[in-house]
């Protein structure tokens, strides 16, 4: 996740979001380099190495 | 007023929001720019830290239109995915598409960004591309669906200015009906005054006002040289002579030798 490796029991990318506290968060997220709608996480499975993305605004030029 | 894909704005400045010394300095500057665009990216967020969100509360207190990037994007599906999560975050369709080929110079990546500029379009997005002055491929971006093109001065961050203001006049005459936005490079007011005197419609820049001494003060300054610069476009500068016009008249001048005169 965000380029570190991780354990979780999170089986949608819903659930990974929830229990590492970014429920009420304004974030994004990408699941092995595609966009994932935040109204897809709670449909969307993660399993073993997938790589998940989970962005917030940021300044910028 | 100029426009971007139909919406009319009064100023012709947009500013990048990276590099302040503090948030505060940063809102200053927007103010003293009189800027309503300002852009924005995108960054892995901690689920403790929240500096993202209190970053878009921020911006949002300022009450401008953002304009999201794909900055360190290398790949045309990186920053179509890019995108996709800023138009969900920002909610706005509005993206500057970067698609950067070299570390070096963060010159665009052309071939990717007309890539990722037609999937875009064709997604919904209103395309900002971040391109060169190139001109084969300024007709493959708004052949993609681009209305707006926003080819660079010189490097990102680098100050140097116009570094090929032949090249920006021959992208200007080409494409005359299209809004063209000189970003990245600026390092002087003087530098935007000199791209808005082109004919551009507006410019682009961050690191010369966030890293100036006095961030608010060089917005002001950018501000005014911009309005100075479409001042004089719009007046119709002069044409350039290579040899001395006398100004004043000859005719009439005491001593006046028409002997001398050829």
């Amino acid at each position: 996740m965000n380029g570190e490796t991780r354990e979780t029991g999170a089986r949608t990318l819903q659930e990974l979001c929830s229990s590492l506290g970014y429920g009420e968060m304004k974030v994004a997220t990408a699941l092995n380099g595609d966009f994932v709608p935040a109204g897809r996480r709670a449909a969307t499975p993660i399993s073993q190495a997938d790589r998940v993305e989970i962005v917030a605004p940021r300044q910028g030029g | 007023m100029v426009a971007f894909y139909g919406e009319s704005f009064a100023s012709r400045l947009i500013l990048g929001s990276a590099l302040y010394p503090s948030p505060e300095i940063f809102q200053r500057s927007v103010k003293t720019a009189g800027a309503e665009i300002v852009t924005v990216s995108l960054r892995r967020e901690g689920a403790r830290e929240k500096t993202g969100q209190q970053f878009w509360s921020l911006v949002q207190a300022l009450g401008v239109r953002v304009l999201p990037n794909t900055a360190g994007c290398r790949t045309a599906k990186e920053a179509i995915a890019t995108a996709m999560m800023a138009r969900e975050l920002f909610e706005t369709p509005w993206v500057k598409l970067e698609v950067i080929a070299n570390d070096d110079t963060l010159q665009p990546d052309l071939f990717g960004l007309v890539d990722a500029a037609g999937t875009l379009s064709a997604e919904g997005f209103k395309v900002f591309p971040y391109t060169t002055e190139d001109l084969s491929a300024a007709e493959k971006l708004l052949a993609a669906g681009c209305e707006v093109l926003m080819p660079w001065a010189s490097p990102i961050g680098s100050g140097q200015g116009l570094a090929n203001p032949g090249g920006l006049k021959s992208l200007r005459a080409y494409f005359p009906g299209v809004p063209l936005v000189v970003d990245a490079g600026l390092g002087a007011p003087s530098h935007a005054a000199e791209a808005m005197e082109m004919g551009y419609d507006a410019v682009l820049l961050n690191t010369a006002v966030a890293k100036a001494a006095d961030p608010p003060q060089m917005a002001a300054a950018f501000a005014k040289a911009v309005e100075a610069g479409r001042m004089g476009f719009e007046a119709g500068l002069m044409p350039r002579r290579d040899m001395a016009a006398p100004s004043t008249p000859v005719a009439g001048t005491p001593f006046f030798d028409f002997s001398h005169a050829r």
